[in-house]
């Protein structure tokens, strides 16, 4: 069987809509019988990744590719990049503005949250040009 | 407990979800800061908040939560009672404040979540 690859636009001029790639490809998961407890681990390493695009990046792309024993979700935005990697992994460190603690974003524990929930993780970002996220579940 | 025991404990009116209100549920977990819910993995569990937009149905969809409870006499708009009502999702809203409503459920045995390792 080949492997299904799916492909989104973030876009982060509207906040409400951000997760709804991550809420699609939860549905499409389930729907495939992917063990209840990849999905929810997809489900949440990806949606944290894509809130993060929309809060510090202005957006980017997603790509998801489903193969029988994994799941690799590649997330990659042309914003700022992060400074400092191993800061931004601590829980509880963040960036984010007032504005954005006030949409119930901001606690510091989106990236913790990606790795914990993820088998795999890597990031790669570069100052001025972009972040690319890499995370894979196991199924 | 079930849903309709929380609705009454919580004094909570129903905004979606009536039909579901016989579902168990085992945690509870109450928030304002979505990635802090984000942090724990409960089964069937119900999430008491004060924030009212959609991320919060986003939130609970991704972790399988079954109701949302908005606390503080927070009412939310349409948009997100019907994307809660898509999702299957009870909502209830309570004009208790966070303490007080987590220190009753609590107090009638209802459980935190567990941190996954
Ligand atoms: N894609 C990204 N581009 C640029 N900076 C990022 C990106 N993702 C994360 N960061 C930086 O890393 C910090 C930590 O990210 P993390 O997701 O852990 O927390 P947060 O987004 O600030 O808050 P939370 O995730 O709890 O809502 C951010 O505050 C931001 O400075
Ligand atoms: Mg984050």
């Amino acid at each position: 069987m080949s492997n299904l690859v799916l492909k989104y636009t973030v876009d982060a001029e509207d906040f409400t809509r951000a997760g709804e790639a991550s809420s699609d490809v939860k549905g499409k998961l389930k729907r495939m019988g992917v063990p209840p407890d990849a999905v929810r681990k997809v489900a949440i390493a990806m949606y944290e990744g894509e809130i993060n695009m929309v809060i510090h990046a202005d957006g980017g792309e997603i790509t998801v590719e489903i193969t029988p024993s994994q799941i690799i979700m590649i997330l990659a935005d042309k914003g700022p990049g992060i400074k400092d990697i191993d800061k931004a992994m601590q829980a509880g460190w963040s960036t984010a503005s007032e504005n954005v603690r006030a949409l119930g974003f901001g606690a510091g524990m989106g990236l913790p949250n990606m790795k914990k929930y993820s088998d795999e993780m890597k990031i790669d970002t570069v100052i001025g040009v972009g972040t690319t996220v890499t995370m894979k579940v196991n199924i | 407990m079930t849903i309709a025991d929380i609705k009454n404990y919580l004094d909570a009116e129903v905004l979606c979800g009536e039909e579901l209100m016989y579902k168990e549920v085992h945690t509870a977990c109450g928030s304002d800061m979505m990635s802090d819910v984000l942090a724990y993995v409960k089964d069937q569990s119900v999430l008491l908040t004060g924030l009212c937009n959609p991320q919060v149905v986003r939130t609970a969809e991704m972790m399988d939560i079954i109701c949302l409870c908005f606390i503080r006499g927070k009412r939310p708009s349409q948009e997100v009672i019907d994307l809660a009502s898509e999702r299957d999702l009870v909502v209830l809203a309570s004009s208790k404040r966070m303490f007080e409503a987590c220190g009753i459920l609590y107090a009638n045995g209802l459980a935190g979540g567990a941190v996954l390792e």
